[in-house]
């Protein structure tokens, strides 16, 4: 219990997905201009990275890394990122379908973002960091979801100051993206505050 | 021969894919705490997208047009598996300092970018080139962010101490996360200027595609993105 609630600070709000392992960039200043938006795609990087996580730990434990072909020297770990990758797209593929079938409210508020997070980093990156640290299927979930709150954090905050920074006065060179990462740098400074937690 | 030379020009000067077009941010932030990172990442950046570009020139008249996406992602993947294993045999070092960025080039804007946009249309040579240019124009663009950050947080250039400890304190948060953020924002910055001076020379740039400015029209994943622009 204790280790899982380390590993979900640490996720979460120590290294942080975007202020200090720079994965799902594209999002966090693409989609920020609004706090509504912003929790939006939050929301289903949540759902997504939480699900991926658990389905990916299943096939790197029970397919790839599988004890019986182990056993009789078929190592197929080397696949992990093809795999991933193409598991990935698929799972995003089948959410989107699915919550458009069963749960229209969910995906009127959450399916616009799906296809955006196909190709975001964070969710290969949290499948990858996964095997690199060996957390079993419990641990890879509870990573997957405090990876994804981190993120939630993070643009829901940038979102709440990018709104204000419309009505402010700033040089010509640094309105629209360079603003927006000075903003991203402040933060970061303040999120390495957290670093002595654990 | 003239138009692979002009491909390597457009890649590496006048659509250069960090200064110019912005794209790939994710690795650009990552892995610049140091030159030789830098390095390390756009060489092997260019190595997958060279490959890519050809495979795919190659197999552009066999992938039938409606699974072209995941076609392309496979043979990147594949590539970028090769390379990751290369790395962790050959350069141990540079891979553990790379670490998870490495098999994360797969998901690079720029590859599917030039795979969608240039290597599934040209025929194979001019697409080598292209993908040479562009992963050039990248090793270029993270060496300099990555000079420019080891310099002003260590004072060193590629690991050789350049500015003495005795006069210089080195301003460390360069090296670290927040560091990232402000060079590239000075560095957007920057770019808007020269944009708007070559505007008004009548030369404009092209304009950041992708990631930067919430608008991935080119980077090869626009069928996903088509909803963006209401977000």
């Amino acid at each position: 219990m204790k280790e899982l609630l380390l590993i979900a600070v640490g996720s979460a709000v120590v290294n942080n997905v975007v202020l200090s392992q720079f994965l799902g960039i594209c999002p966090f200043l693409g989609v920020s201009k609004k706090t509504e938006t912003a929790a939006g795609m939050g929301g289903a990087v949540i759902f997504v990275i939480t699900l991926s996580s658990f389905v990916t730990a299943l096939i790197y434990k029970f397919i790839l890394a599988n004890e019986t072909l182990m056993k009789m020297g078929i190592d197929l770990t080397y696949l992990k990122t093809i795999v991933y990758i193409l598991v990935i797209a698929c799972l995003v593929q089948f959410v989107e379908m699915f919550l458009k079938k069963q749960m229209p409210p969910l995906y009127e508020s959450l399916g616009v973002y799906l296809p955006l997070i196909t190709t975001n980093c964070a969710v290969l990156g949290v499948a990858l960091t996964n095997v690199t640290k060996e957390y079993g299927i419990l641990e890879s979930v509870v990573n997957g979801l405090a990876t994804a709150v981190g993120f939630f954090i993070a643009i829901v905050l940038m979102a709440g100051v990018r709104e204000k920074i419309e009505y402010n006065d700033i040089p010509k060179p640094f309105q629209g993206t360079a603003i927006v990462l000075i903003t991203a740098a402040l933060m970061s400074i303040a999120f390495m505050g957290f670093s002595g937690m654990i | 021969m003239n138009k692979n030379l002009e491909r390597l020009y457009n890649g590496i000067i006048k659509e250069n894919p960090t200064f110019v077009l912005m794209l790939g941010m994710c690795p650009t932030l990552a892995v610049t705490s140091s030159a030789i990172n830098g390095l390390g990442m756009g060489l092997s950046t260019t190595v997958v997208l060279v490959l890519s570009n050809l495979l795919i020139s190659a197999f552009r008249k066999i992938i039938p047009d409606g699974v072209r996406v995941p076609a392309f992602i496979v043979i990147v993947a594949s590539l970028v598996t090769i390379v990751e294993f290369m790395m962790k045999a050959y350069f141990q070092s540079l891979s553990a300092a790379l670490g998870v960025y490495i098999p994360l080039i797969v998901v690079n804007c720029i590859i599917l970018g030039r795979a969608e946009s240039y290597a599934s249309k040209n025929p194979i040579m001019p697409s080598i080139f292209d993908g040479i240019g562009m992963g050039l124009g990248f090793t270029v663009g993270l060496t300099c962010i990555g000079l420019v950050r080891e310099l002003f947080g260590a004072g060193q250039l590629f690991g050789a101490q350049v500015l003495s400890l005795s006069w210089f304190t080195p301003i460390t948060i360069f090296v670290m996360a927040p560091g990232a953020f402000l060079v590239l924002a000075f560095l957007v910055a920057g770019m808007n200027i020269i944009r708007k001076k070559m505007d008004e020379k009548g030369k404009p740039l092209a304009q950041p595609a992708g990631c930067i400015n919430g608008d991935c029209a080119s980077c090869g994943k626009a069928d996903g993105c088509k909803d963006r622009k209401g977000a």
